[in-house]
């Protein structure tokens, strides 16, 4: 069984976090993992970094341009984590923008992520339709899963639709905004939160974007199966580096 | 083949919408309803209307006869430069402006990078009475001060774009990145053919009226109402999609391009994307653009800040896979000293984008009696710094 499937059977709210691979130094990748781990987080999505990542915001912006300058690349991403697996047991997910995965070739890209047991990908620009129909045969081939997002916009038809063609889970993204760390959730967040609840999808939710204290932890896993940190733990990692983790982890729950 | 849009949004193998599904549902609202908009008879008069009155069209087709007669053919200048704001860019923000309003948006947003189109976006608003703001690079504000200011005297809020490489495609991201975050209220309005679908077609068509209008006037003129060759600079492409536009699907007519090759293709200073780009991905479009082998987009050059974009339209990239246009790339020095030839052979001083399409003339033999059109997309009043530092004038 796919390992973010197994994990969603736990009777537990979920506690996920991204970083950009390669920040805030190069090898950072495996300590951060590591030490995510041990911190008894639940998943990992590890950023693939992109010069253009239109959807986030300027602190994933930031690391993903501080690792790109560190000499990040797919290949090195995949070499670091060619034995990853001897010590890190909890799903994980590489999340990243289609087009240095379209230049790596696709199909390499998953033999690669099958080879180190990668669980799943994010991939942003990469809409559900075009998913379906062009990549859906290949990824399932290599047991990958691919999840898609969905925002307060989404129209509920769609959601249906992604819903049907998902695996793993739905990433809930909290408000229509780019990402990064807000302090509170308000009603319309807890609103949309409680609108996706009742349409009772088959593949369970996690909401992102905006997540950045034990509050908005709470608000946003009280709605759905947990919720993703990304910008608030890249500022921790700027600030404290990367062996005070579990500090941060204790700080959210 | 055809070389329009097709029903899914592609040229051949390039365009699409890759898109953040938080993008979604704007564009699908755009998709829904840009055709059945423009073509409402109240829509298309409101158009046609400001095209004329406001814009100045049609603009004259010139027969530039010194010209002709040192290159021995027949050369004609679509004269875009005549517009007001002084290049086609306003065409387009002309049509988008009526569709925004039409889908109840108050709020818009562009991208700039020489200013042009920022511009032309900040002058439709005024014009329209709407709030307009214009994300620019940090360094390309420094590079086009006059445009900022025009800008803002025209009303707009030109808002620095401080991330990435601080250029023209960073302006992008932060205009993309404002519009995931007011889905509801704003349209942004793209200045060239690029981006997810429908906005490659929807520029072209709002461009289209160059190519429409240089049928009737080269009827007029010479008989036919076709060229035998079109030739227009390319950076992301809107001009020329423009003036190719109805001659697309016209196999009679030879389609020439014209890139930027910056300091040379082979410098690294270059912005010559159907030489030097791979398929890829870029602003939500599958099209060529200049990229590292890992896939990061890399940061283009020429002297004409209006050409210095890593990608090309996928009209553009599907013409030139196709080999249904010529594509050539002519270096800084020569689009220089063409801003002179024209200006002291014809007493037109072009924008220095608009001088890169006439090096064609140095590269190709054309025939004594071949028609050739080319678009004289801009004026160089913008240009004039550049040329004084190049020139020494």
């Amino acid at each position: 069984m796919n390992r973010i499937d197994q994990k969603f059977q736990e009777d537990k709210k979920l506690l996920s976090i991204y970083f950009s691979a390669g920040y805030p130094s190069l090898e950072d990748t495996v300590p951060i993992l590591k030490n995510l781990q041990a911190a008894r987080v639940d998943m990992v999505e590890i950023g693939l970094p992109f010069s253009d990542p239109l959807a986030d915001g300027p602190t994933i912006q930031e690391s993903s341009t501080q690792a790109l300058r560190n000499g990040m690349t797919t290949e090195k991403l995949f070499t670091q984590l060619e034995n990853i697996r001897e010590h890190i047991d909890i799903p994980l997910v590489l999340m990243g923008y289609f087009n240095p995965m379209m230049q790596y070739g696709i199909e390499k890209f998953c033999q690669r992520c099958e080879a180190i047991e990668i669980d799943g990908l994010i991939i942003p620009d990469l809409p559900v339709d075009v998913y379906h129909e062009d990549y859906k045969a290949l990824f399932d081939q290599h047991g990958l899963y691919n999840m898609f997002l969905i925002t307060p916009q989404t129209p509920e038809e769609r959601i249906r639709y992604i819903d049907q063609v998902s695996n793993g889970f739905i990433y809930m993204v909290s408000s229509a905004a780019v990402t990064g760390a807000q302090s509170s959730f308000g009603n319309t967040q807890t609103d949309y939160f409680q609108r996706i609840a009742n349409m009772n999808l088959n593949t369970p939710t996690v909401v992102g974007f905006g997540i950045s204290n034990a509050q908005t932890y709470e608000a946003a896993s009280s709605h759905s199966r947990g919720a993703i940190i990304g910008s608030a733990f890249i500022k921790f990692l700027e600030k404290e580096g990367v062996n005070k983790i579990e500090d941060f982890v204790q700080s959210i729950r | 083949m055809n070389y329009n849009v097709d029903e899914k949004g592609y040229y051949g193998d390039f365009g699409g919408a890759f898109i953040p599904e938080m993008l979604y549902p704007n564009v699908a609202e755009l998709r829904e309803n840009y055709l059945k908009i423009a073509a409402e008879p109240d829509f298309k008069k409101e158009f046609d209307d400001l095209l004329k009155v406001y814009v100045g069209r049609p603009t004259p087709l010139y027969f530039a006869k010194r010209l002709s007669e040192r290159y021995n053919t027949k050369i004609y200048l679509k004269r875009e430069d005549l517009c007001h704001t002084g290049a086609h860019k306003v065409n387009n923000t002309i049509g988008q402006i009526l569709l925004a309003k039409r889908l109840g948006k108050n709020r818009i947003i562009a991208e700039t990078g020489a200013g042009q189109h920022g511009v032309a976006t900040a002058t439709v608003c005024a014009l329209m009475g709407i709030e307009c703001i214009v994300y620019m690079g940090e360094l390309d504000i420094k590079r086009q001060a006059p445009n900022v200011a025009r800008m803002k005297m025209l009303g707009a809020e030109v808002r620095p774009a401080q991330s990435g490489s601080k250029t023209l495609k960073d302006a992008t991201n932060e205009a993309i990145r404002d519009w995931i975050n007011n889905p509801v209220d704003t349209h942004y309005i793209i200045g060239s053919v690029v981006g997810p679908h429908p906005y490659p077609d929807m520029v072209a068509r709002f461009q289209s009226v160059i190519s429409k209008e240089t049928k009737w006037q080269l009827h007029e003129l010479e008989g036919r109402d076709y060229p035998d060759h079109v030739i227009a600079c390319v950076g992301g492409g809107s001009n020329a999609a423009g003036l190719y536009y109805h001659y697309l699907n016209d196999e009679r007519v030879n389609i020439i391009a014209v890139e930027a090759a910056g300091k040379g293709i082979d410098t690294g200073e270059s912005a010559a994307t159907s030489a030097l780009g791979k398929e890829g991905i870029i602003h939500g479009s599958k099209t060529l653009l200049m990229q590292t082998p890992d896939g990061q987009i890399t940061e283009p050059y020429s002297i004409s800040a209006g050409l210095d974009y890593p990608g090309v339209g996928p009209m553009h990239a599907h013409l030139f896979r196709s080999k249904r246009a010529e594509f050539i790339s002519i270096p800084d020095q020569e689009a220089m000293d063409w801003g002179l030839t024209l200006s002291q052979m014809e007493g037109i001083i072009p924008a220095i984008e608009t001088a890169h399409a006439f090096a064609a003339l140095d590269v190709r033999k054309f025939g004594p009696e071949e028609v050739i059109v080319f678009n004289c997309s801009g004026r160089g009043d913008k240009d004039l710094d550049t040329y004084i530092d190049y020139f020494k004038l």
